[in-house]
């Protein structure tokens, strides 16, 4: 198990350092500097400001100290647009909220969607089935951009229950349109995953026996039918992880939440280099570091894989 | 298998040489069947007729303001056959059953690239990382694998960013990350398809691998190929319009489903009133949506029954 998870670590570690170099070689091929504008600055204003942000070093030397100051302090450098500001520290400001609603819709759409993905299931072929395997099909075309002005018009302007966006120090009110909308594409996907899953555990012999012994049902669901059952779940939160991360910016743009997804592209806006690889090197370590937590919870759980 | 037996003798009507049912004759006849397939089948025609023909009953292009709604849109604008205006306009007073009609255009066409390039470049690696195996596959699969981990939208952001928002750059983007879970599908086919008979015999009678792969395996991939490319087409449709959304993607004048439903959605924060602005794009991008997924799920019915 503990090599495994080196072994992993060994290729995740490689894969970051790739997205860096990756992104650093984007910005200089890149034609135009973040300093270019309209105006041309005097050739030594331009080259103040470049040694300012370390532009004037050579490529090799820049990516290595960017490497350096993000594993060393956390450092993401200054951003190129306002300039009494450092990219960890707009992190600093967007994460939280960022991190508070999308561990919400995580935990909604894992737990809704096995739970759903589970009584679908069980009463296979009945009209709940129908109705979970129907509307599952119906959220599979409201992504989150769709579904956000939905909810703003039903919520706020029909029945004015809740506020069109803003933050407020996270109060529920504000929670839970972002929540909904970025859960549910992924509430329909888990339940039909662990649908198809858990019909093919039931049918399996395992389960004939559990029966035959004559144990009861919410027994054999619980303690045999669930584990085998999560498997394919469990391998599909490493896309949704990554597809909420990527939601994220349509809600923070949608309800003014203030994560980093309004960062991100205000500065995709204003070509503001400097923020826009910050964030996304984090959400891609972020990501790489997910499905490395997955794969090893998938190698404990399942016992049947070789690692 | 696809294979006929071209020595069976018919028993009657021998004047006219038997046709036997081959796998093609045979999924069209299952995806027939399938009456949700059918119509959504129906239904995107009739989107594919809006997208490319609409145009010709339109009657303002898409960029023409029309001043006379000029500070009445939102109480005038609305969709009237007197104005002409069949969707209403837009907030800038411009023509939105002309826009709609463009970006439901411009929406298919990227899906239709996108999942073009992930049926070339996808299959092919795929193919010849499960046809070669060994420490080959391993490296070949190994990159997929690594690309697949990187948050795809951000890094096309970034190069949205820095080489200038163009319709080219979009393509790129888009073109670069559909082929990966194609690679995986064909490769794991792939693998399967390698040990049969018919490719032993291939290499019995000395055929260079290059053909094998080309002759025999990825012909033999098709049926699963053309099932997740039009499954593909909607996540790219939904990919694009996401960036689009976010007002990133094409570039005014031109305009795509997803900038529509941004518009839409803006004008839905700033009270409502012109609601109609969020429906049509929206109505479409869903309409269009729905239709891929049923024609997908339908031609997976017919094409490959095993996989249900």
């Amino acid at each position: 198990m503990i090599t495994y998870i080196l072994r992993r670590l060994l290729v995740a570690i490689p894969t970051i350092l790739i997205l860096i170099v990756l992104s650093f070689m984007l910005m200089f091929a890149a034609p135009g500097g973040p300093f270019n504008s309209d105006k041309p600055l005097p050739a030594a204003v331009l080259a103040n400001i470049e040694a300012r942000y370390g532009l004037d070093q050579p490529y090799v030397v820049q990516i290595f100290n960017y490497v350096k100051n993000i594993v060393l302090h956390f450092d993401f450098g200054p951003s190129f647009k306002y300039r009494d500001q450092t990219v960890s520290g707009l992190i600093a400001q967007g994460f939280p909220v960022t991190l508070t609603y999308g561990s919400w819709a995580f935990a909604v759409s894992t737990v809704l969607g096995v739970a759903i993905g589970t009584v679908a299931a069980i009463r296979h072929n009945t009209w709940l089935d129908y109705l979970a395997v129907g509307s599952a099909i119906g959220a599979s075309v409201l992504p989150n951009f769709v579904l956000s002005p939905i909810l703003v018009l039903v919520f706020t302007i029909w029945l004015g229950w809740l506020p069109a966006g803003g933050w407020s120090n996270g109060g529920w009110e504000v929670v839970v349109m972002p929540v909904i909308a970025l859960a549910t594409t992924y509430v329909a996907s888990i339940a039909r995953i662990m649908r198809s899953s858990m019909l093919e555990v039931l049918g399996s012999g395992f389960i004939r026996t559990a029966r035959a012994k004559g144990l009861p049902m919410s027994r054999i669901i619980w303690r045999h039918a669930m584990k085998p059952a999560m498997l394919p779940v469990l391998s599909y939160l490493g896309p949704a992880f990554v597809g909420m991360i990527t939601g994220s910016v349509v809600i923070d743009i949608y309800f003014s939440t203030g994560g980093i997804g309004q960062y991100f592209v205000n500065s995709a806006l204003n070509r503001d280099y400097a923020v826009i690889m910050g964030v996304t090197i984090l959400v891609g370590v972020l990501t790489i570091l997910f499905n490395l937590l997955v794969d090893i919870l998938y190698a404990w759980i399942d016992p049947k894989i070789r690692y | 298998m696809a294979v006929t037996d071209p020595t069976a003798t018919p028993l009657a009507a021998p004047a006219r040489p038997d046709k036997g049912r081959s796998l093609w004759t045979d999924a069209r006849r299952r995806f027939f069947r399938n009456k949700a397939a059918v119509v959504a089948l129906v239904v995107l025609v009739l989107i594919a007729l809006f997208a490319f023909f609409g145009g010709l009953v339109a009657r303002y292009d898409r960029e023409t303001v029309d001043f006379t709604l000029m500070g009445v849109n939102a109480r005038n604008g609305g969709p009237s056959l007197a104005t002409g205006h069949y969707f209403g306009v837009d907030d800038s007073g411009r023509d939105l059953y002309a826009r709609t009609v463009q970006g439901t255009r411009l929406s298919l066409m990227i899906g239709l690239v996108g999942s073009l390039v992930a049926v070339l470049v996808g299959t092919l690696y795929g193919a010849i990382s499960g046809y070669i195996g060994g420490r080959t596959d391993g490296v070949m699969m190994r990159i997929v694998d690594i690309l697949l981990s990187i948050p795809f939208m951000f890094v096309l952001i970034l190069m949205l960013v820095m080489f200038g928002r163009s319709l080219l750059m979009l393509f790129i983007g888009i073109g670069l990350t559909s082929w990966l879970g194609m690679a995986r599908i064909a490769r794991g086919q792939t693998l399967s398809i390698k040990n049969k008979e018919f490719v032993e015999a291939a290499i019995a009678t000395g055929v260079k691998r290059s053909a094998i792969i080309l002759r025999h395996v990825v012909p033999n991939l098709l049926g699963v190929v053309i099932v997740y490319a039009t499954l593909l087409i909607p996540d790219m449709i939904i990919y694009e319009s996401f960036i689009s959304f976010l007002g990133l993607g094409v570039q005014e004048p031109n305009t795509s489903l997803g900038a529509l439903i941004s518009q839409g959605a803006r004008q839905i924060l700033s009270g409502g009133e012109a609601a109609w602005q969020l429906w049509f794009p929206l109505g479409f991008f869903v309409a269009t949506l729905f239709a891929f997924y049923f024609v997908g799920d339908g031609l997976r019915d017919a094409l490959d029954p095993k996989d249900r």
